[in-house]
């Protein structure tokens, strides 16, 4: 389903992402974990097409299309999905006028009807429910004024709403309480199936707990360096990152 | 300096053929301040960029044309001409003005009956007078002004609202100035008179629109005397051509424990200057000074408020945002005075801006004067862009690029609109403030 060749990626002069490989097939839940500024995020915004960063070298194919061709919404509409680390406010904006707006659009492009303003509430409503949100939150501007915790669940209640084939979590899981955590890990494996794929970033392997990964892949100073299965993160969890990284350092000069 | 005095002769001239022409039309007692004010208007002159209160604003292209008054002539406008030009709704009380003359056949005044007088000034200076003695110019000072020194001097028509003590009006009074085409560029000064006595409630809505892109100028002064526990929400939305030039004071009194909400929308004209002056005069009273501009083209507008706390007690809050666009130049000056006796004020001011391109411009200025030792008061600015983050974000929810714009942009400008609480007068604003968005028609789609 994605599958990503050899990419590299720069902000300014900055090189952050130094030739990363990477296959996700449909139906699998991927984790990249990696200490802070080793590149989880530039990897995630990449690949929901944010323009400030740009592509040097490398490609991405997403049910063997070109991703980097498609505008962000072209990519929403497709069914790509990233879960912000810092989710954006926008004051002025209405969270329900927002999501109707997205999703009539995604509809749109998908040949379904779109929502007239009931059909849509009442499925926010019964989304909204299990996913722990306030439904006053619809009321509100977009993440104006929302809690840390309330920001990352209504990341996770737009990814339930939107139905998207590929789910990018960045960090989704951080500096949440742990019935928050369980929120979102259930609202997660909702989402866990057939004909989906999910790629969660995190720093702990707590949320790997609920959403068991089946690869774990570290992700240092730009590069995937190393891949394993759920005991990985484990591992990474209990040992940290230096023997990963003496790893590859040792595997870079031999 | 000569084309200065020959500006200054054009009044004066014209003033010599207004007293004539206007002779023995019983307002004989209103002579001595038309006289006081066309004299010192002719000492004033126009105000230049070297007055501090007028530094961003160049009046000279409303100061060089030879502008005529208006006059008789006749323009019949049916019904249906003017229904589109304001927000929806029942036309209870209404009073239309044809280039500044009240037009009766468009207009429903209060019926006498009522209790309630909404009628044109023109009438009301011979049915009014004891209302317009007590009253009329004793706010709008034209010593300082030059602008309302003119409306004083040539004021004619206008809009006369009365309303009773213990007195409740639901529905918005509506105030609607059109302006057609002319054979030679005219100038009206409309002037209004708003007295709301003790505990009575009045929602005033003054709309000003034109019919053809043509060049004129509307000067105007709306003068509020709102009594003791009384409520005012006043509208103003600003619609003229984009060749006209428009120059509003709203000069309020407000009694003890009034409160007063005074919106305005600025949207059209070359040159605008809007000015509004609450005056906080009795104990326990509040305003609030909601305001949005947007501009586009060569547009100036320039927002110059000046709050006065003249008692204990007294809350206000000044909220104005503006959108500028191409080469358009907006202004804010939000000027706060807080007297000697006016302790425990509570005085806000916001004002945010964005700037949608290289070339238009915003210069905001705020300006306290604090005379009185135990108040509140904050002021703060903000001038940006439009945030890509945000874009980006909605973007990646499946919303295409333009939307996203017109998304932040309506939400952006829907934040003053939200504060105004009349429905069908905010609803009419939204659609305006949409059809003005380059992607408006994508907002459409996705609200
Ligand atoms: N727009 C940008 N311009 C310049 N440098 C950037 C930009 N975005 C990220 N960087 C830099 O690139 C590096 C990787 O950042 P990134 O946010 O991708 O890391 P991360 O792995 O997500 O870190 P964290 O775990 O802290 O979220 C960091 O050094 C960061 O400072
Ligand atoms: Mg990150």
């Amino acid at each position: 389903m994605l599958e990503i060749k050899n990419l590299h990626v720069q902000a300014g002069n900055h090189e952050i992402l130094k030739g990363v490989d990477l296959k996700v097939n449909v139906g699998e839940v991927h984790s990249i974990m990696g200490p802070n500024g080793s590149g989880k995020s530039t990897l995630a915004q990449v690949l929901a097409g944010r323009e400030t960063y740009r592509v040097t070298e490398g490609e991405v194919l997403y049910d063997g299309k070109n991703l980097l061709e498609m505008a962000p919404e072209e990519r929403a509409c497709e069914g790509v999905f990233m879960a912000f680390q810092y989710p954006v406010e926008i004051p002025g904006v209405g969270s329900a006028q927002f999501l109707k707006a997205a999703l009539n659009a995604i509809r749109k492009r998908r040949g379904l009807e779109e929502l007239d303003a009931m059909e849509f509430l009442t499925l926010v409503k019964q989304k909204i429910k299990s996913l722990g949100v306030d439904e006053k939150l619809l009321h509100r501007s977009v993440n104006e004024g929302f809690s840390g915790g309330e920001k990352k669940r209504n990341e996770i209640f737009q990814m339930a709403l939107l139905e998207p084939r590929l789910c990018i979590m960045d960090e989704t899981d951080s500096g949440l309480d742990i019935d928050a955590l369980k929120i979102v890990a259930n609202g997660v494996n909702a989402l866990r199936t057939p004909e989906r794929a999910i790629v969660v970033i995190t720093h702990y392997q707590r949320l790997l707990n609920y959403v068991v990964p089946d690869y774990v892949h570290v992700l240092l100073d730009g590069r995937i360096v190393k891949s394993g299965g759920k005991e990985l993160a484990l591992e990474l969890e209990e040992k940290g990152y230096a023997w990963v990284e003496e790893e590859a350092r040792a595997a870079a000069q031999a | 300096m000569i084309a200065v005095t020959q500006e200054r002769d054009h009044y004066l001239e014209s003033f010599a053929r207004f007293e004539k022409a206007t002779a023995g039309n019983g307002q004989e007692w209103l002579r001595p301040v038309r006289r006081a004010a066309i004299a010192r208007f002719a000492e004033l002159g126009f105000p230049t960029t070297r007055d501090e209160d007028w530094r961003f604003t160049n009046v000279a292209p409303i100061a060089q044309i030879s502008f005529q008054l208006a006059g008789d002539a006749h323009i019949e406008l049916a019904p249906r001409d003017i229904e589109q030009l304001t927000f929806p709704g029942p036309r209870d009380i209404q009073l239309v003005f044809v280039n500044g003359r009240y037009a009766p056949t468009l207009s429903s005044p209060a019926s006498p009956s009522d209790g309630l007088s909404v009628r044109s000034l023109a009438q009301a200076f011979r049915d009014d007078r004891d209302v317009l003695e007590q009253h009329l110019t004793r706010y709008a000072g034209y010593h300082q002004d030059a602008f309302s020194a003119l409306n004083t001097a040539f004021m004619e028509d206008g809009a006369f609202i009365h309303v009773p003590r213990g007195r409740v009006v639901e529905e918005p009074i509506r105030l609607l100035y059109v302006s057609t085409a002319t054979d030679a560029p005219i100038v009206t000064h409309p002037r209004n008179l708003i007295v709301l006595d003790e505990d009575s409630q009045a929602v005033i809505v003054e709309d000003y629109v034109s019919l053809d892109a043509d060049v004129y100028f509307s000067n105007v002064v709306t003068e509020a005397v709102v009594g003791q526990n009384s409520v005012l929400s006043h509208y103003l939305i600003e619609q003229e051509s984009k060749q006209a030039f428009n120059v509003s004071t709203l000069r309020v009194e407000q009694g003890r424990s009034s409160s007063v909400a005074s919106h305005t929308v600025l949207l059209g004209g070359a040159l605008v200057r809007n000015n509004v002056h609450p005056v906080l005069a009795g104990e326990g009273g509040t305003c609030l000074i909601n305001g949005l501009f947007m501009g586009t083209g060569r547009q100036h507008m320039d927002n110059f408020m000046l709050v006065e706390h003249a008692s204990p007690h007294c809350d206000s809050r000044q909220f104005y945002q503006g959108i500028l666009d191409e080469q358009s130049h907006g202004i804010f000056s939000g000027r706060i005075i807080v007297h000697k006796d006016a302790q425990k004020t509570d005085a806000k001011q916001t004002n945010n801006n964005l700037l949608l391109s290289q070339e238009a411009q915003i210069d905001t200025k705020p300006q306290l004067e604090i005379y009185a030792d135990d108040v509140k008061c904050t002021h703060g600015a903000t001038i940006g862009q439009i945030d890509e983050d945000a874009i980006f974000y909605l973007c990646s929810r499946g919303i295409v690029k333009d939307a996203a714009r017109a998304l932040l942009l309506f939400g952006f400008a829907n934040e003053s609109l939200e504060r105004m609480k009349v429905e069908s007068i905010r609803k009419h604003l939204q659609a305006l403030v949409a059809q003005w968005l380059p992607e408006g028609k994508l907002l459409e789609e996705v609200r």
